[in-house]
């Protein structure tokens, strides 16, 4: 198969999607980094010129820079830990054989199928709401004060939210690669005295642990970029308390209609993100091969 | 020491009853054999001593000590596996020490035991590698290893050889039974090869449907089959029954003749045609079409030069027919 003629045949055949793939990703971001050097206001459409880096300097010297990158990584770290571990406790219990298991599984994966503004205004207006919300209710019926959530912990009320979304996908990849585990590793296991405590450490985690490195990556490409939740309910705000990169990019290019500082913006999380996955790479990736 | 004794032991899953009663005693430093078609319950029973089944009924006592309701670690057995069951992320190493750390045992004390074990089973250049990078043997003789440094009052073999190729698999059998003259710890082996049965045992129990059919000394089993199941089971190529008017001229249901307790001789009573002929070498096997008996298994010594569609004569020897009764059980 693989000779001279054939693998010259196979590139020929790969190549017009690969040019294609590569130009779509190369065009957008060429226009990002081109736009980020320009003055581009569209309130004052007459100025334009080279910025040189204030664009990027704007960000940076922006009160609300560092925030927004510390609560975008909070975002992320915090939502992969209770992702991670909740996904395997439920993971851990739905494999057990119960009654009714199919629609039991079909209940714990659909939050999964629920758009994020949806998810995100149920939360806000039937759980955490100080007046209507399920949480207030239940403060109230223990005779306590019902908290504000979205102006208290705003990020973490983000979070939770966030959470509940995501919990299905991290349960569905721990579930399948729980099932993947040979019931003669856990009896040998058992046999050999190890306690189940000890069987969950010394053989299921270490099984797991390259499904829980795939469910990492994957919800850190798509929390760096969570948007809509925060949109639906804080703002941002109380102030810039809940203020994540997207969120600042967001306002600079719709808010403020500065389309310069916002491509600066994105640029800036686009490096964020390669820093991120550079780091998971190295400390995760090896449990990525066979 | 390892002395077992299982009184009724009984096992049903739902309705189902895999072994309806099973009395059993095995004497401390036997090699017992379970051997049985698939499906017989023998895997269910090494289960159930092991204690990865719960019995239904009956109890299971570990050198007189009750342990039906002891949970598996505490009933000092150690098992091996058919798949092997070895932990894929942890070295050769940490596999055969693992039954160590959880028991709590130094550091120091864990290295010394488990040098020692891969020195007996040969492992020493191996113990950094993990079982991934092992071949089948090797990942055979891990097992034994992680089952031999427990110092276990019996040891528990689930079809240990069933996945290696038929070479390793003779040489597997002689390093299981040298491995059992060394350690003299009572082992119970479960296979459906009734050849490894024969040659490793000390006793053999043949498992039907979940029944004990016969518990003997492979020879006894061989020499004086309880029943017609135990004489079909035991010896390879299989014993030849008879039904019908031959059996009826002997007083019998049904009579058996090994392939080798047949002589081809001119003068012999019975007769019949070559359909196949199977040459080995040292043996043929000859499938032969005997008129009013069925087909037949014959073995001659050494290269026969019979084939196909000859027609030859051939006379059980003396004394060496068993007879069996309607019930299928033998009679003297």
């Amino acid at each position: 198969m693989a000779t001279q003629s054939s693998r010259a045949a196979a590139r020929l055949m790969v190549a017009p999607s690969v040019i294609v793939l590569f130009i779509w990703m190369i065009v957008p971001l060429a226009m990002t980094i081109w736009f980020s050097f320009r003055i581009y206001r569209l309130l004052s459409p007459d100025r334009t010129g080279w910025a040189g880096f204030r664009n990027y300097a704007w960000f940076f010297n922006s009160p609300d820079f560092w925030l927004a990158i510390s609560n975008t990584l909070l975002l992320v770290g915090g939502v992969l830990v209770i992702t991670i571990v909740l996904g395997v406790l439920i993971a851990l219990l739905i494999d057990q054989p119960v009654w009714g298991q199919g629609p039991l599984r079909i209940l714990v994966i659909s939050p999964f199928f629920v758009m994020p503004p949806v998810a995100a205004s149920i939360w806000e207006n039937l759980f955490l709401h100080p007046q209507n919300g399920l949480f207030a209710a239940a403060a109230i019926g223990v005779g306590a004060q019902p908290i504000l959530f979205m102006e208290s912990y705003p990020m973490a009320s983000v979070i939770l939210i966030v959470s509940w979304e995501w919990l299905p996908f991290a349960t569905l990849i721990l579930l399948t690669a729980l099932q993947s585990l040979s019931s003669e590793q856990l009896e040998a296991a058992e046999m050999d005295g190890a306690s189940a405590v000890n069987r969950f450490r010394y053989i299921v985690l270490p099984h797991l642990i390259r499904a829980i490195t795939v469910v990492v990556l994957i919800q850190t490409i798509f929390l760096l970029g969570i948007f809509g939740e925060i949109f639906t309910t804080t703002q941002g705000g109380p102030g810039s308390a809940s203020t994540t990169l997207p969120y600042m990019i967001y306002k600079q290019a719709v808010i403020a209609k500065d389309i310069g500082r916002a491509a600066a913006g994105g640029i800036i999380a686009v490096i964020l993100a390669n820093i991120v996955a550079y780091f998971l790479m190295r400390s995760m990736g090896k449990h990525l091969d066979a | 020491m390892g002395k077992i004794t299982l009184k009724s032991v009984r096992k049903s899953f739902g309705e189902v009853d895999v072994i309806p009663g099973i009395d059993l005693s095995i004497e401390d430093g036997e090699f017992v054999v379970f051997v049985g078609p698939s499906g017989c319950g023998k895997s269910t029973l090494l289960r159930l001593i092991a204690g990865l089944e719960d019995a239904s009924g009956g109890s299971i006592a570990i050198d007189g000590v009750e342990a039906t309701d002891l949970p598996p670690a505490k009933r000092r057995l150690a098992m091996v596996f058919q798949s092997y069951a070895l932990y894929p992320h942890m070295s050769v190493r940490k596999n055969i020490a693992f039954p160590l750390k959880m028991a709590g045992m130094s550091a120091e004390d864990q290295a010394k035991k488990v040098d020692n074990a891969a020195r007996i089973l040969n492992l020493t250049s191996y113990l950094d590698r993990r079982p991934g990078q092992l071949s089948g043997g090797q990942r055979q003789r891990v097992a034994i290893g992680r089952a031999i440094v427990r110092e276990p009052a019996a040891f528990l073999f689930d079809e240990p050889l069933s996945n290696l190729d038929a070479a390793l698999r003779v040489s597997m059998r002689q390093e299981i039974s040298e491995l059992h003259q060394t350690l003299k710890t009572t082992m119970i082996y479960v296979t459906h090869d009734q050849v490894e049965a024969m040659t490793m045992a000390d006793k053999i129990v043949v498992l039907n449907a979940g029944r004990i059919e016969q518990v003997g000394s492979p020879m006894e089993l061989y020499r004086s089959p309880a029943n017609t199941f135990v004489a079909g089971f035991i010896g390879s190529p299989k014993m030849n029954l008879i039904d019908g008017a031959e059996a009826a001229k002997h007083g019998a249901q049904t009579i058996g003749i090994r392939p080798e307790h047949i002589d081809i001789h001119d003068s012999g009573p019975w007769q019949g045609m070559v359909v196949l002929s199977e040459h080995l070498g040292s043996d043929t096997f000859l499938k032969v079409n005997a008129t009013g008996l069925g087909t037949l298994t014959v073995r001659a010594s050494g290269e026969v030069a019979l084939r196909h569609g000859d027609t030859i004569r051939f006379a059980p020897q003396p004394g060496k027919m068993m007879r069996f009764g309607s019930d299928g059980k033998a009679l003297a």
